[in-house]
């Protein structure tokens, strides 16, 4: 069975250390969680595992092969796709034209980017988007036709960098049923990077919790959510904190 | 009336298409490449035995039409994948600054190497004779040539954009000139769709040296460097990366510099150019991201 895992990756900007020790496994159809306060090193260990940063210490491996020191869109054709903070489109180009040029990069023919495109298009359920400018769509849209360019080539995983960042409350339950779909019916296995710690526990079958570069905790929803370390992380004081971690963490 | 109208839009067809050719490699690769206008010069003297004497003795000029065009566009387009290949592919990394000033001296290299084989005499050609008879329409008589250059940039035009919407090669392009680098970790690859910037430019120039050269019956060695100034202003007008607001602004600039000649006081005449580049501050003061301002998305990775 398909496996991708980093392996005790250890990443360092000039002396600084952004991640140390980190070890994460991400399987098929499993929804994994990444969480952790602002600068914790969540979206460098996306960049490692997508070939967008070379690990000072560690191994990214697929199956037990190595990708450490594949380039981004060779990553890409073996079927690991990433999302973007902010969703990163072609603005200018139709939606329809950014997952097509992203079939293209992966080596399909244009025809069948184009048929591709068009089915992922109708999965998601945006289909009468084709035609607009990409950089004409409200924020939630975006995010989701950048969701629809990462699963353009059905990839085996799906790494999630923010994808609720600035939506409502029903907005991100919509985008929790997508993540759902992606995870039962495509068979991804999905990593997902965010902020709203309520989403990420009613939605992962397992998270890991990053603070400062480091593992603090990893379990399932109910372990995170009971965890002393974790609250700790998010509040910066005391364990004897007034507020319940309930409160913290929904 | 109609005069003025088919004055500016030819004029202005030339400025856009050298603002086009600037443009498209901007936007792929950042690059203001003032080397562009000695492309234009080049492909028309390539024409031209090397020679000293004002009568140019052509060779490649007795072609055919259908076969002199596509020689100069190939010419312009093989030079500037030459130029592509042999120095900017080195800069790849290098800042825009160092590219840039990489593009003068290449320029240079180009005009120096005329220079020696044509001297810096401006020499008389004659391409395609038949053009320089006027037709009538609408009342306005009109060198043939003139109405040509407008139908052949309008093609032009219509052709660049049906190939960037509809080819497969298009769709790499427009990804890659918009953000190059989410493009190039999408798998598209880069020295293709480069090369192909630089080739479309270069043909462009050759086109650009086509008109030029039969318009005003003289070729020089500098002959690139007044259309390549203008075109570099439109592309800026235009918003630098923008297809459509480089066409746009070369279009306008031709108007522009049209009517002051004609309504400008006669004494003033002398100085049109300055007050064309004085309207060409106004629009920058007002609008300093150009008239069609290009998305360049800041990167985050």
């Amino acid at each position: 069975m398909a496996h991708l895992s980093a392996d005790n990756i250890s990443v360092a900007f000039a002396g600084l250390k952004a991640l140390s020790s980190v070890t994460l496994d991400i399987r098929p159809g499993q929804i994994s969680g990444l969480i952790g306060p602002n600068g914790a090193g969540k979206t460098t260990l996306v960049n490692v595992l997508t070939g967008f940063q070379m690990p000072t210490e560690g191994s990214v491996n697929l199956d037990g092969k190595p990708l450490t020191n594949l380039k981004p869109h060779q990553v890409r054709r073996l079927g690991i796709a990433r999302t973007f903070q902010g969703g990163r489109l072609f603005r200018d180009l139709a939606v329809i034209d950014n997952l097509e040029v992203t079939g293209v990069g992966l080596g399909m023919s244009r025809r069948a980017a184009v048929a591709e495109a068009e089915a992922m298009l109708d999965w998601i359920g945006i289909s009468a988007l084709g035609g607009r400018a990409a950089g004409t769509l409200p924020y939630t849209d975006e995010r989701r036709v950048a969701i629809g360019r990462a699963l353009m080539g059905r990839p085996a995983f799906i790494l999630l960098d923010e994808p609720a960042a600035g939506m409502s409350a029903q907005e991100a339950t919509d985008l929790s049923s997508l993540v759902k779909r992606i995870a039962r019916d495509l068979g991804c296995g999905v990593l997902i990077i965010e902020h709203n710690v309520g989403l990420v526990l009613g939605l992962c079958d397992h998270i890991v919790v990053l603070d400062s570069g480091a593992v603090i905790e990893e379990g399932t929803p109910t372990e995170i959510r009971q965890s002393e370390k974790v609250r700790h992380a998010y509040m910066g004081t005391a364990a004897d904190t007034a507020l319940p971690v309930a409160e913290v963490l929904l | 009336m109609l005069q003025i109208v088919f004055d500016s839009l030819s004029l202005g067809s030339l400025y856009a298409l050298g603002a086009l050719g600037i443009a498209l490699i901007f936007g792929v690769m950042r690059l203001v490449n003032f080397a562009h206008g000695d492309v234009i010069a080049f492909s028309i003297f390539a024409l031209l035995w090397p020679s000293t004497d004002a009568m140019a003795i052509v060779f490649a000029g007795q072609l055919p039409w259908y076969l002199l065009i596509p020689f100069v566009l190939l010419v312009g387009a093989g030079l500037s994948v030459l130029c592509e290949i042999v120095v900017f592919r080195r800069f790849r990394r290098a800042n825009p600054a160092t590219m840039m000033i990489a593009s003068f001296a290449l320029g240079f290299v180009i005009r120096y190497f005329l220079l020696m084989l044509f001297t810096s005499r401006p020499k008389s050609i004659s391409l395609l004779p038949m053009l320089s008879q006027p037709v009538e329409i609408f009342g306005a008589r009109l060198p043939l040539l003139q109405l040509i250059t407008i139908i052949a940039t309008v093609i032009i035009l219509i052709g660049l954009t049906l190939f960037l919407r509809r080819t497969r090669f298009g769709l790499e392009m427009r990804a890659a000139a918009e953000n190059f680098s989410m493009a190039r970790m999408l798998g598209i690859r880069a020295n293709r769709v480069i090369m192909g910037a630089f080739a479309l430019s270069g043909a462009l120039a050759g086109a650009i040296a086509m008109i030029f050269g039969s318009q005003t019956g003289t070729v020089d060695i500098q002959m690139g460097a007044s259309i390549m100034l203008m075109a570099f202003i439109a592309t800026v007008i235009g918003g630098l990366g923008s297809l459509a607001g480089a066409v746009l602004a070369g279009f306008l600039l031709g108007a522009a510099s049209v009517i002051m000649q004609v309504v400008l006081p006669v004494d003033a005449r002398p100085f049109r150019d300055a007050f064309v580049y004085g309207a060409v501050i106004l629009v920058l003061l007002f609008r300093p991201q150009g008239l069609i301002a290009a998305r360049g998305t800041k990167e985050r990775v």
